[in-house]
């Protein structure tokens, strides 16, 4: 089930606009193709991203992989609840598996990123 | 698989198997000028022929002086247990443990070097070796400079100038402010330290004891480095802390040292071992093996090579260093050498060590003209002043069969009258005596 309220990158990071901040994640399909993680390492509250910045890292027992910002802005928020419980992304990825919550300094970025039906097809279109 | 060199029947059935005719036919690729030729060596030897031969060699050597030459190195005594336990086939002969079905004994005995270094040090976590003190130094600078996003280094000049230059020279191609505070034969320079640090500084970097011998307790600096953000990494030579203040007890964030006097030969510069730890929030940042317990599918402990995605072969460029190996052999050699000496007979060398420094010290210090430096305490090291030039005076002192020192005038300009000695608990009394004696001779003769 993918997020209507969402918009996606093609790396599979998801964005939830919340009036001019945003809340980040990895989608299910990054999740699953990971594995169960043992270790997500993520950006610091104020730092600087632009759009397709190297954010942070997800690391599972198999590979480990790099995050990109899927919209710039300052970061305000990271879910600390990852450090110890980084499985709670894999059962969660769109909820509780957030990453962290920015403060978008061009919000017309959005439009340029898939929305939910573009995403699923892009999906299929990478399975097939 | 048969180790055994192949025979010509066995090399004509070969080429024969793949249709060509000759070895030389497989380089036809190579051009003609580029293909080795002969190589002009002389006819093969026997055993005895050689073992000879290779004896007048090693004769050349001046193996047999009686050393009181340090400098980072040093001439201690190796407990017979560790060539005994070294030299075993399953610890000479394996590979890296990548696969550890196969290499438990491997494993555990490198995940006990590294809990014996963390013991050592009083420091959370501890990697499977570096290849000497001075990559471990350059390592642990690097690790500074990722971990706190910053760009300059304070390096105190009383760090082996050797490493020193190690680090310049690796990082030559980066643009890293390295800030020199200058050398005394005392102790860290707190106002020095004060004026240079500020929060463009990733880490001060210290050594205890110092290359000159002098023991500090860097607790005040450290907190200085602490206050802007800073790291404090510490390089010390591991039988000091038999005596000295813990690296993790003083607050250091990253130690590393030259773990060659636990139980390794000299060896004319190597194999030598560079030690690691830290603290347990930097070990992600940690470079080089990390061997971690476990437990396998039936519940057993097992140990594992982890936290893998520091290393090349997982990140590559984003690795935290581009080392793919330790020196497994060496770190055993210092675990055995920890383990048999036990932490009471550790602290038994290194007051042994103090203690004949001490006498040395005195024995040098009647000698007429002779001085020794007293701004500081130290260990089993001082700096000597002589009434000529040491590199001279130590080159005297082979031709009476003594390793006297290091004239620190190689790496200090100004000190050229200046020799580094240093006494391990191997020095005798009278080996101690005839050295005092000698030098005199030397110096007034």
């Amino acid at each position: 089930m993918i997020p209507k309220d969402c918009r996606y990158t093609k790396d599979h990071e998801w964005i939830r606009p919340e009036g001019d901040t945003a809340v980040t994640g990895i989608t299910e399909h990054a999740a699953e193709q990971m594995g169960d993680l043992t270790f997500v390492e993520m950006p610091q509250v104020g730092n600087e991203l632009k759009a397709g910045d190297t954010a942070g890292c997800v690391e599972s027992v198999k590979a480990v992989s790099d995050v990109y910002a899927p919209a710039s802005g300052e970061v305000i928020e990271v879910n600390g609840t990852l450090a110890d419980d980084p499985g709670r992304l894999n059962a969660d990825p769109y909820g509780e598996g957030w990453l962290w919550k920015m403060r978008l300094s061009d919000p017309e970025e959005l439009e340029d990123l898939m929305d939910a039906d573009a995403y699923e097809a892009y999906l299929a279109a990478e399975e097939g | 698989m048969s180790y055994v060199s192949n025979t010509d029947e066995q090399r004509r059935e070969m080429l024969a198997a793949i249709g060509v005719e000759s070895i030389d036919d497989l380089f036809a690729d190579i051009p003609e000028e580029l293909r080795s030729g002969p190589l002009n060596l002389p006819p093969g030897r026997s055993e005895m022929h050689v073992m000879r031969l290779m004896h007048e060699l090693s004769e050349r050597n001046a193996a047999h002086l009686v050393s009181f030459l340090g400098a980072g190195f040093y001439d201690h005594y190796i407990p017979a247990a560790v060539d005994a336990l070294l030299r075993r086939g399953e610890f000479y002969t394996p590979y890296t443990p990548y696969q550890p079905e196969a290499s438990q004994g491997t494993l555990q005995a490198i995940y006990e070097y590294q809990t014996a270094i963390c013991r050592l040090t009083g420091l959370d976590a501890a990697n499977a070796s570096l290849y000497d003190g001075g990559t471990a130094l350059y390592e642990a600078a690097m690790m500074a400079l990722r971990v706190t996003g910053r760009n300059k280094i304070l390096l105190d000049s009383g760090v082996n100038p050797i490493y020193r230059n190690m680090l310049h020279c690796y990082t030559s191609n980066l643009h890293i402010d390295f800030v020199e505070v200058p050398a005394v034969h005392g102790q860290t320079q707190r106002e020095v330290v004060g004026e240079y640090l500020d929060e463009e500084t990733a880490a001060i970097v210290v050594q205890n004891p110092n290359f000159f011998g002098a023991i500090d307790d860097h607790s005040d600096v450290v907190e200085m480095a602490h206050s802007v953000g800073a790291l404090a990494v510490m390089s010390t030579y591991p039988i000091s802390l038999g005596l000295l203040k813990s690296p993790g007890e003083i607050g250091v964030d990253i130690a590393t040292g030259e773990g060659q006097s636990l139980g390794l030969p000299l060896s004319f510069g190597g194999p030598y071992l560079g030690y690691m730890a830290c603290r347990k929030d930097l070990i992600r940042q940690m470079p080089g093996r990390i061997v971690g317990a476990t437990q396998d599918a039936a519940g057993r402990r097992g140990f594992v090579l982890t936290l893998q995605t520091r290393e090349q072969h997982i990140r590559r460029e984003k690795a935290t260093s581009n080392i793919c190996t330790n020196e497994s052999l060496c770190a055993l050699a210092a675990v055995v050498y920890l383990t048999v000496v036990g932490k009471h007979g550790l602290r038994e060398v290194a007051r042994t060590c103090a203690d004949k420094a001490e006498y040395a010290r005195r024995r040098i210090e009647a000698i007429p003209g002779v001085s020794v430096k007293r701004d500081a305490p130290t260990f089993n090291e001082f700096a000597v002043e002589l009434p000529a030039d040491a590199a001279e005076v130590a080159g005297a002192m082979t031709e009476k069969g003594f390793a006297a020192g290091f004239p620190l005038g190689r790496y200090y300009p100004g000190m050229e009258r200046y020799l580094l000695v240093a006494v391990t608990e191997r020095r005798t009394k009278e080996e101690i005596g005839r050295f005092s004696e000698a030098m005199e001779g030397v110096l007034w003769n």
